[in-house]
């Protein structure tokens, strides 16, 4: 797939850019990255389920998420999803496509919240969209594998 | 199980829709940034221009192609190849200038503006301009300066997006002293 190369790069500018602009404040970058993110997100899961069948339930809609989504945007299901049966959903990348090309060490591991940002917001645009309220937070202990975990909102 | 049919067919689409929604949100968080629309058309050109220093090595990579010959070889590459990889389309190359320095690159339709319109109040902003940056990085990097910018815009009203090329200069590396 040729045409991954231009969205990685674009998405490493606009860190870049975030980065660059605001003046050092890291709480306030990564929400304006989750924020493009749930924007995207919104639109691309529109897309997704354009001629999709209705899900039968939330754990329905979250399987949808790792597998069709994530293979949209990174090529790769999520290799493993674990739920409590009581709104927490837990999804785990075991090589998260935004953290591959940097050094598998601990050396930059502080910089990882910058590339999970705007995923997070992906995943939380793209659940918005299909009804689903949630807060989505990522961690990474060992690169380049990273778990996302999606708290869901009751409405 | 109807949710698995024809998927593969249109993965290809969903990833370009990936990056045109990720240019329209860097292209609004810009537009919120920058007062004015020359600026955000400079940013772009620059991000642009970031991409296009890593992209090359890339393409380079991946379309396993030569040096060019000539200016009009390279136009046909951008064309033929680059755009067909990375944007799925083929623009035509025309209206070369006499000297053979300058041609335009003529896109039917761009990606980048498939959900787009533009609001009044952003009657200066160049929207694709990251474009321009990218051709430019790259070239760069292969040892040509040229000028990019776009001469129409559909968004602007305009019935195609042409993109004018002119080569400046053959850029000469300059080795460090005493490393030949």
């Amino acid at each position: 797939m040729a045409d991954e190369a231009p969205f990685q790069l674009l998405h490493s500018e606009l860190i870049h850019y975030i980065y660059k602009s605001a003046d050092g404040e890291n709480g306030r970058n990564i929400t304006k990255l989750e924020n493009m993110g749930f924007r995207v997100g919104q639109g691309l899961i529109e897309r997704l389920t354009k001629d999709t069948a209705r899900f039968k339930d939330e754990l329905d809609i979250m399987k949808f998420v790792c597998k069709d989504f994530w293979t949209c945007v990174f090529k790769k299901q999520i290799d493993n999803l674990r739920t409590n049966h009581q709104g927490i959903y837990v999804l785990q990348d075991n090589k998260f496509r935004f953290l591959s090309h940097l050094s598998a060490g601990k050396q930059y591991l502080e910089h990882a919240p910058k590339y999970l940002a705007f995923t997070c917001g992906l995943v939380r645009g793209g659940l918005s969209s299909l009804g689903v309220k949630s807060i989505v937070t990522a961690e990474v202990s060992v690169m380049p594998s990273c778990k996302f975990q999606v708290m869901i909102q009751k409405m | 199980m109807s949710r698995q049919s024809n998927r593969a067919t249109d993965s290809k689409k969903m990833n370009s829709e990936l990056f045109t929604l990720t240019y329209g949100a860097l292209v609004t968080q810009l537009c919120k940034d920058y007062e004015n629309d020359e600026e955000v058309n400079k940013q772009l050109d620059k991000m642009g221009y970031n991409i296009g220093v890593r992209l090359i090595e890339d393409f380079l990579a991946r379309s396993s192609i030569g040096r060019c010959q000539d200016f009009r070889e390279t136009a046909d590459v951008i064309a033929k190849v680059a755009f067909k990889m990375y944007l799925g389309i083929t623009p035509s190359v025309t209206n070369w200038s006499p000297a053979g320095d300058e041609f335009s690159l003529i896109l039917e339709n761009n990606p980048l503006v498939d959900f787009v319109e533009l609001p009044d109040n952003h009657s200066a902003l160049i929207y694709s301009n990251l474009l321009c940056g990218v051709l430019r990085g790259a070239l760069e990097m292969v040892q040509m300066a040229v000028d990019v910018k776009f001469a129409q815009d559909t968004l602007r009203g305009d019935s195609v997006t042409e993109i004018r090329m002119k080569f400046i200069k053959r850029i000469e590396e300059n080795l460090p002293a005493g490393d030949d």
